[in-house]
């Protein structure tokens, strides 16, 4: 390769991280800005963050976003698993291409039609069998679940495909039953990308505010619709400062998923 | 044996089963409701449509299905307009996403394998975190009185700030900017896999760099291409936030009209039936997305 090539070729990978990460870094530096206009510096401070641990909304908000972020997320792998394995392992033997359109149909369909249909099936469930009797925290969590479950599912199965279905032979050569083959070997082996899994849903829960929004009642509002409604209303300090702890806890969580699915680490067949 | 048999049986209807009800009650009956109700006419009351089967005197229940909210989304001019502009707005911005993740791409493809892992975990970072506070960050930097005015205002590029924000150029903006790792890594994968001697072949042959670059390295990097621009065109034609935040009154896009026809119009029948238009129109970039993958698959 010529120098001037590479030149050329450093140049475009500058531009292009600048690009993706300069509109989030002015983002962090202006939240530790002092003044009430956004576009003005003044000096540094920390004013805004202690102004967030005021907010009762948003703290509550917080609160009832990780709660259900948690329990979709775990929601999510439990059945993305199951849904790897049945796609991997199990081959349905009737409407093989059905089942995987299905699981995988959340991954392309816009978030408005997915939040439209799933509020009407709450909507005529709740008409026709009394359940669930209230929208709030728990429609909520299924929704995500429901979305959530298509990534825990690319995940998981990812690495399904690389173990070596022969440990599994191996096992029930050696006498385990095939749950026990699971349990004890499959389901080890999984755990990367299960945990990867967990995370990925979890932090596609915690910043969903389109599917929340049509699932949700009255009083209960994620963190997510909170800041989508106080954003709609133009740029405020205190959402600068907000916006920053998300990156930064979502940055981390994300960092995490990767490291531990990264290839060629331990633990790989 | 023919106990584990019997039990690997077991454990196979356990996970297809509870995944299949999940799956019918989730993903597939939302849909059959939605198309359901995008057959009815809407009226006032809880819940705000009319139902599909009405029980009247006979013995037979009515069947109250129109197609109606299918005949306004045909014949009014603005939901024509919002078909139009949604199709046009995702495509061009998927053009440009292309145009600046490829050389990304290319650059990433030929950088030294130790530092292709991170180099690639730096684009997909952005994309995991918080879409929402991204398409935020825009609206301080586009804002009249925002960095990038005060910025070409003190370089005395302009006098008066230009209206960035709340215009489509800003919503072109946000979608490159959120969907761009969408871009970047089809291409960069097939770029990965690419046989680089084909290159040099090419210059020793007498090829310029650019029309070697032109007929071999383009040609071959085509399935990433095409993946990486219905990756970016398909999420980018029902987009809500980005239109919301970043466009303006005049900027419709097909998400943004159901969202308001939902919320504030209150039409259920007439959001269901936008719901149905957009499945209809995101499908069909999904299946030919579908074969592109997994012709590569194949291929590799």
């Amino acid at each position: 390769m010529t120098g001037r090539r590479s030149i050329a070729l450093l140049s475009v990978l500058g531009f292009g991280y600048a690009f993706l990460y300069l509109p989030i870094a002015i983002l962090i530096v202006y939240s530790f800005n002092d003044s009430r206009l956004v576009t003005v510096w003044s000096h540094a401070s920390l004013r805004w963050y202690a102004a967030l641990l005021d907010n009762d909304q948003m703290l509550d908000a917080a609160w009832l976003s990780l709660r259900v972020a948690a329990v979709s997320a775990t929601l999510s792998v439990a059945l993305g698993t199951a849904a790897a394995f049945a796609l991997q392992r199990l081959r349905p033997f009737f409407a093989d291409r059905g089942y995987e359109a299905l699981v995988m149909i959340p991954l392309i369909v816009p978030e408005v039609l997915i939040g439209l249909s799933l509020l009407l099936l709450f909507v005529v469930l709740g008409n026709a069998i009394g359940w669930p009797s209230e929208r709030g925290a728990l429609t909520i969590t299924l929704a995500h679940a429901s979305f959530g479950t298509a990534y825990a599912t690319v995940v998981i199965r990812a690495r399904l495909s690389q173990l070596d279905p022969s440990l599994d032979e191996a096992a029930a050569i050696l006498g385990a039953t095939p749950w026990r083959a699971f349990r004890r070997v499959t389901l080890p082996l999984l755990m990367p990308a299960i945990a990867a899994g967990w995370l990925l849903a979890f932090t596609l829960s915690l910043d969903d505010v389109v599917v929340a929004s049509f699932v949700t009642g009255p009083g209960a509002s994620t963190l997510p619709i909170v800041v989508f409604s106080s954003v709609r209303l133009g740029v405020s300090p205190q959402i600068n400062s907000l916006g920053t702890l998300i990156v930064v806890f979502v940055s981390c969580l994300i960092l995490a998923a990767t490291l531990i699915t990264r290839p060629g680490d331990r633990g790989k067949v | 044996m023919t106990l584990a048999a019997g039990e690997a049986r077991g454990m196979r209807r356990v996970m297809l089963g509870a995944t299949t009800a999940w799956l019918a009650v989730f993903t597939l009956a939302p849909f059959l409701i939605v198309l359901a109700i995008s057959l009815v006419e809407a009226r006032f009351g809880v819940p705000p449509y009319e139902p599909l089967f009405a029980w009247s005197k006979g013995l037979w229940p009515v069947f109250n299905g129109t197609l109606a909210n299918y005949a306004t989304l045909g014949s009014d001019p603005l939901y024509l307009e919002a078909f139009a502009s949604s199709l046009r707005i995702a495509a061009t911005s998927a053009l440009i996403t292309l145009i600046v993740a490829y050389p990304m791409a290319y650059a990433i493809a030929r950088a030294r394998a130790e530092l292709r892992f991170g180099l690639l975990m730096l684009i997909i970072l952005p994309f995991w975190t918080s879409f929402l506070i991204r398409v935020y960050a825009w609206m301080g930097l586009l804002n009249s009185n925002g960095l990038i005015n005060a910025l070409l205002i003190k370089l005395g590029v302009i006098n008066e700030p230009l209206t960035l924000l709340n215009t489509e150029f800003a919503v072109h903006l946000g979608i490159v900017y959120s969907y761009l790792p969408f871009m970047v890594l089809p291409i960069y994968a097939v770029l990965e896999r690419m046989d680089w001697t084909l290159l040099e072949a090419a210059e020793d042959l007498g090829a310029r760099p650019f029309s070697a670059f032109r007929r071999v390295t383009l040609p071959l990097s085509l399935p990433g291409i095409v993946a990486g621009w219905l990756l970016v065109f398909i999420p980018a034609l029902g987009e809500f936030i980005i239109p919301d935040l970043l466009g303006g009154p005049g900027t419709l896009m097909l998400g943004h009209v159901l969202w308001t026809e939902f919320f504030s119009n209150h039409d259920w029948p007439l959001a269901s039936a936008l719901a149905v238009s957009l499945l209809v129109m995101v499908l069909v970039p999904a299946a030919f997305l579908y074969r592109v993958l997994r012709r590569a698959e194949v291929a590799s």
